[in-house]
């Protein structure tokens, strides 16, 4: 009976073991697909496909985009934009969570309720937009780094992480004559760097890969992050006059042919620096989602 | 006044002393406090507008006031149906097919002995997550165009050129698809990481009873995650309503609009392109209203079925 039960048990797990790599393929091949197709020779991309031979490979897709600046400027918005965002909404998450992490805060009921409801019901996207509007902020910065800069379920996080540090250290600070500040500052945020690199990682993230905020927000041209850039060309399938060249030399096909290589070779020069990364902070990432679904 | 204070046993006193002594507290609390009430509070009364004929130049009290009117005329509209189906649908099968996933991916992942086997696979399984709504929306369009690799697939084994991007009809299975590529992965961290919360006693014990595998995840694995499960799906269910505008929005072509265009693309358009600010609002709110509906409702039908565990 038990040798029967471990045979379908083993099969099972044969089993198993080849649907993940059936899916990890399907993860994979797209992604491998575009590497190669970024230095695939135009013509034999278009016509066949991509190629595993040497001999039909190119950079010229990378020389374009890199010696046209519009990637580059959007790159360069878009770590500033990131790094404002990640930095003003840790520090003001923080700086809410602890507060709402001591007991006996006097209106910690209150307040959490305001920061809840706001989870549930929000204004809507068109008021949202007349207020950023009449405040000024069309077309500014701020319009990306502040009004999303608050996420409840990170302020919630930080209290909780706040909560697990024992209050007896904060007495023992205290009675060693350390103010408040002090201890805030000096003793309780070096313990919470995980917290910390956490949110900041989620956040950067967050931020560098949206394009809602800037789509409405934003208008001028040298202010459109990375993913504002990489929509114009791959999505709403306007060639980038920079990185296309002089149009003169080259007949249509060819320059159709030449539009779907600087596709691929964005794609690649956008997302190869966070998917380099990641595994880095993958350790960091899991904690983050683990700790959020605990508090869920 | 000072002896009121003390009737109540000091207690309004007492309150306001530890604001007093603990004012840095409440200077820390501030930006949070300050951010929400602007950007999150102020737009709620902002959506007013939906009740008013509303002129910019007026400003929301001098707008003349049409109650009902907007969401009259958009309920009566002739898209209104297909707005609604449209939106529906896409978050319904989209729950169907997209939820599971990252559970069925947990259970097998969990499955795996070799640890570092394991780590390697999730590795690779969390990297769509890392690439942008843009970028997969890019590579969509690139892979499903008639000069692209899938179509080449297709006419070399005989087939004739598919237009995925143009055909209405694949539009949501794409949306759901993609959107499986790009997130069943990382969802499942959270359920592996329940999973791995798993008594390894408890475990030992099912296989002693000479339970097999599909046994085990019956009653070791599945109640172990069944309450994160709940409460994620409530979630997701109460937000099948405000579904991502972005990458609809970012999918939709001239062609497919009969089944790309959802509630929210159709209200960033009639309000923030065409300028109706009114008519978009309420369109909104009515969105935002059966997406409240919808979360209460499925938090109430999971409690009957859960013995009330719900939110």
């Amino acid at each position: 009976m038990f040798k029967k039960q471990s045979k379908l048990d083993k099969v099972i797990l044969v089993f198993n073991y080849v649907v993940l790599a059936i899916i990890v393929l399907v993860v994979l091949i797209p992604l491998i697909y575009v590497l190669i197709a970024s230095v695939t020779n135009p013509t034999t991309l278009v016509n066949s496909g991509i190629s595993f031979n040497p001999l039909k490979w190119t950079f010229q897709g990378y020389n374009r985009v890199f010696k046209d600046g519009s990637l580059l400027l959007g790159f360069r918005n878009s770590l500033f934009y990131s790094s404002a965002f990640s930095v003003i909404s840790v520090v003001v998450t923080l700086f809410a969570g602890y507060p709402l992490s001591r007991d006996g805060f006097v209106g910690k009921k209150f307040i959490m309720t305001i920061f809840l409801i706001t989870m549930f019901f929000s204004g809507g996207l068109i008021p949202t937009y007349l207020l950023v509007k009449n405040l000024n902020m069309l077309d500014s910065v701020w319009s990306i780094l502040l009004p999303g800069s608050i996420n409840v379920m990170n302020i919630i996080l930080a209290r909780t992480y706040f909560q697990s540090i024992p209050n007896a250290l904060r007495e023992a600070a205290i009675i060693d004559g350390s103010s408040e500040m002090q201890y805030f500052f000096k003793i309780l945020l070096p313990l919470c760097k995980p917290i910390i690199a956490v949110l900041v990682l989620y956040q950067f993230v967050a931020q560098w890969n949206s394009y809602f905020d800037a789509m409405i927000y934003l208008k001028s041209a040298a202010l459109q992050p990375l993913q504002i850039i990489l929509r114009s060309i791959l999505v709403q399938m306007q060639p980038n006059p920079g990185m296309m060249g002089a149009g003169s030399a080259q007949d249509a096909a060819q320059r159709q042919q030449l539009a779907e290589l600087l596709k691929y070779a964005c794609i690649v020069v956008s997302s190869l620096p966070l998917l380099l990364m990641y595994p880095f902070f993958q350790k960091y990432f899991e904690k983050g989602v683990m700790m959020g679904s605990i508090k869920g | 006044m000072t002896f009121s204070k003390y009737e109540n046993g000091g207690k309004t006193f007492k309150k306001l002393r530890y604001m007093k002594d603990n004012y840095q507290l409440y200077l820390f609390i501030l930006p949070a406090l300050l951010i929400t009430i602007i950007f999150k509070y102020i737009p709620m009364y902002g959506t007013l507008i939906a009740f008013k004929d509303f002129n910019p130049l007026k400003g929301i009290i001098g707008s003349p006031w049409i109650g009902l009117e907007n969401f009259q005329t958009f309920i009566s509209s002739p898209n209104f149906m297909d707005l609604l189906l449209n939106t529906l649908k896409l978050s319904l099968y989209g729950l169907i097919i997209g939820f599971p996933a990252p559970i069925i991916l947990a259970l097998m992942i969990h499955r795996l002995k070799n640890v570092g086997l394991k780590k390697k696979i999730q590795l690779i399984l969390y990297a769509p997550n890392f690439i942008s709504g843009v970028v997969i929306v890019g590579m969509i369009f690139i892979f499903l165009s008639p000069i692209g690799p899938i179509n080449s697939l297709i006419t070399r084994f005989g087939g004739d050129t598919i237009s995925f991007m143009t055909e209405p009809g694949y539009f949501r299975s794409i949306y759901i698809l993609s959107g499986i590529w790009q997130g069943a992965g990382w969802a499942s961290i959270i359920y592996l990481a329940a999973l791995s919360n798993v008594g390894q006693d408890l475990l030992d014990a099912a296989v002693i009873d000479g339970a097999n595998i599909f046994q085990q995840i019956r009653y070791v694995d599945w109640p172990t995650i069944k309450p994160i499960t709940v409460i994620l799906f409530i979630l997701a269910a109460g937000n099948i309503m405000s579904i991502g505008f972005e990458k609809a929005y970012l999918m939709q072509t001239a062609m497919n609009i009969t089944t790309s265009e959802i509630i929210p693309t159709y209200v960033y358009k009639i309000g923030i392109q065409m300028g109706e600010y009114g008519y978009s609002a309420a369109v909104g709110l009515f969105n935002s209203f059966i997406n409240v509906v919808l979360l209460l409702t499925v938090n109430e039908i999971v409690k009957k079925l859960n013995e009330g565990e719900g939110i």
